[in-house]
């Protein structure tokens, strides 16, 4: 039996920004939808399911907002499912809604994936009470930290690795309309001289809380058939979860990532990611994880990953870039942060990432993680149809 | 849709009032060994596992993470979760499984009722701009429903007390169930709903096997099979909704192919009699049809679970041969907000 391929053929994202309050959750949502109908030359009659995610309901304070949202976001009559696999939930929803294209319930289907940062307190969502968890009430950094200490104690890296990473996406992101930060006198030396929060990250090495949304029009080889503009064929995607904390769990570089990696190598084909793979959009919330996810992802050897950084390989204009639209370091609405990914990818087999195109991207990786690096969703998008 | 799919293993806790004495991991972990055992699988042997729980039950972010521990996720599974009842996890793995990238799947659903006010907690789902402020309890916009059905008159309130009695009679025979036999019909709650006709408030796990073609026959005696599944949603805001009525139910429903032939059973997922009343309209459900006989939701209504037991209730009555076509309901949201339909069948005889 054969897959249906799936093609994305619209996407639509909003302005990211620190706080919405010109449109309420349902407005932005709606927003970003509605961009993705545009791109796809389609109207809301035309979608047949829509596939929703975003990260805890804690953020906002809203309990499976799905139910909220479904007159917003045009589903009312239709099938509509709501993913929740953390931080990398963005991908996972894609990749649920691939799903049912490829599984040939569908034709054409809406998904999307958000976070209104604004509403809540994301800090107090993600400090998990005693009994319950240890508590590490320092948020997502103090909780990975460690984990760089533990990559460069490793590898060797020179404690320079991580400012280089984030003064090359905060650059990307001055050429993504849509990023969040827009740092224009952004320099090698400030991201060095601002204040370290959790040893060794330092505050210009985090990620900024945004409120934004990302939406993906999936559809069938007919609907891509029919799409207004290039579409991205979707070669892989596979999803890969492992326990949160446990004896010998390799935090650098989790086994869940590197299968979830080969299952996608597998499924496209590719036999050299370093050689088959033209750019990576990587879920990089702290600049760190940009050398410890090459390693992870098999496009460097084991404690060489920070080389490749170094050497300027994951620039905008390198050989394998890395994060072209600025990445979740300058844009980071936690949900859809992973569908970001996604969708960054899929624009540029398109050709349609405006500055922060890369020149012949014909096979691009969108990446996501979440939780204590321990879900993984990935999809590897090619700007042709996949062989079979 | 070429691949056949089936429902080859259930199991479910003994759903309480209250279990303080366990984690969710440990109220799920038996349920899980029961289904793997019940087909002698393991673990590894699992292509696809996905869940359906909610935070907000547990009142912390990311709580289905711990749950993991429970299947047992080393080395690294594919694996997802949605934030709905097990129902639609159920769903999301028989999508996979259609595309042939897995042949077996492991779902479970289980939720925590008793830390916190359900009624209290059930508000945050509405719109959290102009009704969630206002606190409209689950009870209470269940017993906007009803009256708006007795007002039609649809029913009364005899009538609702004897889908109480009936549901509860039949859950006698359900060892599982919390609320069994004869239970008073109790003073109001809020008019017209007394305590009878609202669900138990309680805690519990459940836990299905999916499994495609010949790995579904190799792995069971008769499996049932999913002729046909589908979910939709209606309006959030009650106001533009017909209370008396479910054409999501219909639609999805019609989707199945549950009117194609008649069902000799149907495992609903009706938390309040009245909302049972809606759904034998929309489903068509006539005396011939054995309504409820697990006692329904409202024998035992551990929320994120409670759809997913009337998937497995269902199909467990295949497996052991006392229904041959069967109809499971599971409901999402208030007053029937959103609901799915599956349609059960097992090998002719």
């Amino acid at each position: 039996m054969s897959k249906e391929p799936v093609a994305v053929v619209g996407i639509g994202q909003t302005k990211h920004v620190s706080a919405r309050r010109d449109v309420s959750i349902a407005g932005m949502v709606r927003e970003a939808a509605r961009r993705a109908l545009d791109d796809a030359e389609l109207t809301w009659a035309d979608i047949d399911a829509v596939v929703i995610g975003k990260a805890p309901d804690f953020f906002e304070g809203v309990m499976m907002p799905e139910l909220y949202l479904a007159d917003a976001l045009g589903a009312v009559g239709k099938p509509m499912l709501r993913v929740h696999t953390a931080g990398s939930v963005g991908g996972s929803t894609a990749l649920v809604a691939t799903n049912l294209i490829a599984g040939r319930v569908h034709g054409t289907v809406l998904t999307l994936a958000y976070e209104k940062q604004s509403e809540s307190n994301a800090m107090w969502g993600l400090s998990l009470p005693i009994p319950f968890q240890q508590p590490l009430v320092a948020g997502a950094g103090g909780f990975f930290a460690p984990h760089v200490r533990a990559y460069m104690r490793r590898t060797g890296a020179p404690d320079t690795v991580g400012s280089l990473v984030a003064y090359k996406d905060r650059r990307n992101a001055l050429k993504n309309p849509y990023a969040h930060l827009h740092e224009h006198d952004i320099t090698l030396e400030k991201v060095q001289a601002s204040p370290m929060l959790w040893d060794p990250i330092r505050y210009s090495e985090t990620c900024p809380s945004s409120d934004g949304a990302c939406a993906m029009i999936l559809t069938d080889r007919a609907g891509a058939a029919r799409s207004p503009r290039p579409p991205a064929w979707m070669h892989g995607g596979a999803m890969r979860s492992e326990p949160t904390l446990f004896a010998g769990k390799d935090f650098v570089s989790p086994q869940a990532g590197k299968d979830c990696a080969a299952d996608v190598y597998r499924q496209a084909g590719i036999a050299d990611p370093r050689r088959d793979i033209d750019a990576v959009e990587m879920y990089v919330p702290f600049s760190w994880y940009e050398p410890m996810w090459l390693e992870n992802l098999g496009f460097a050897e084991e404690g060489e990953g920070w080389k490749l950084t170094e050497s300027g390989v994951t620039e905008l204009d390198g050989d394998l870039p890395v994060s072209m639209s600025g990445g979740v370091l300058s844009t980071n609405p936690i949900g859809a942060s992973g569908m970001i990914r996604f969708a960054e990818a899929a624009l540029q087999v398109r050709g349609q990432a405006g500055e922060h195109q890369v020149d012949g991207a014909r096979r691009v990786l969108g990446h996501a993680y979440g939780g204590g690096s321990q879900f993984f969703s990935m999809w590897l998008v090619g700007s042709a149809p996949p062989a079979s | 849709m070429t691949r056949e799919i089936a429902v080859i293993a259930f199991a479910q806790t003994d759903h309480r009032r209250t279990t303080e004495d366990v984690s969710e991991v440990e109220m799920l972990m038996p349920v899980l060994h029961d289904v793997l055992e019940q087909t002698g699988l393991k673990t590894a042997d699992i292509d696809f596992t996905c869940s359906g729980s909610s935070d907000y039950l547990a009142g912390r972010a990311f709580s289905f993470t711990m749950a993991l521990d429970g299947v047992g996720a080393w080395p690294p599974i594919s694996e997802s979760h949605v934030e709905m009842d097990g129902a639609w996890a159920l769903y999301e793995a028989w999508t996979k499984l259609l595309t042939g990238d897995a042949d077996t799947a492991l779902v479970y659903g289980y939720g925590k009722s008793s830390p916190g006010s359900v009624r209290d907690v059930l508000t945050r789902q509405l719109d959290p701009y102009y009704v969630a402020p206002l606190w409209p309890d689950s009870v209470a916009l269940a017993a906007l429903q009803a009256q708006a059905l007795i007002d039609a008159g649809e029913t009364d309130e005899p009538a609702l007390a004897a889908v109480a009695a009936r549901s509860r009679a039949s859950a006698a025979a359900n060892s599982r169930a919390q609320l069994r036999g004869s239970v008073p019909q109790g003073d109001y709650v809020v008019r017209p709903l007394r305590t009878g006709d609202c669900p138990p408030v309680g805690d519990g796990a459940a836990a299905v096997i999916l499994a495609a073609g010949e790995r579904a026959r190799e792995l069971c005696e008769r499996p049932a099979w999913i002729r046909g599944i589908d979910h939709r949603i209606e309006a959030h805001g009650l106001g533009v909704r017909d209370l008396t009525d479910s054409p999501s139910t219909r639609l999805a429903a019609e989707r199945a192919g549950a009117f194609e032939r008649p069902v000799d059973t149907a495992e609903l997922h009706a938390p309040f009699t009245s909302q049972e009343v809606v759904l034998r309209k929309a489903l068509r459900l006539d005396g011939s049809v054995n309504v409820n006989p697990s006692g329904g939701a409202l024998a035992a209504h551990p929320l994120m679970a409670a759809g997913l037991i009337r998937i497995g209730e269902a199909a467990a009555r295949i497996h052991r041969g006392a229904s041959d076509r069967a109809l499971a309901h599971a409901t999402s949201g208030p007053c029937l907000q959103q609901n799915l339909v599956a349609v059960l069948e097992g090998d002719a005889r």
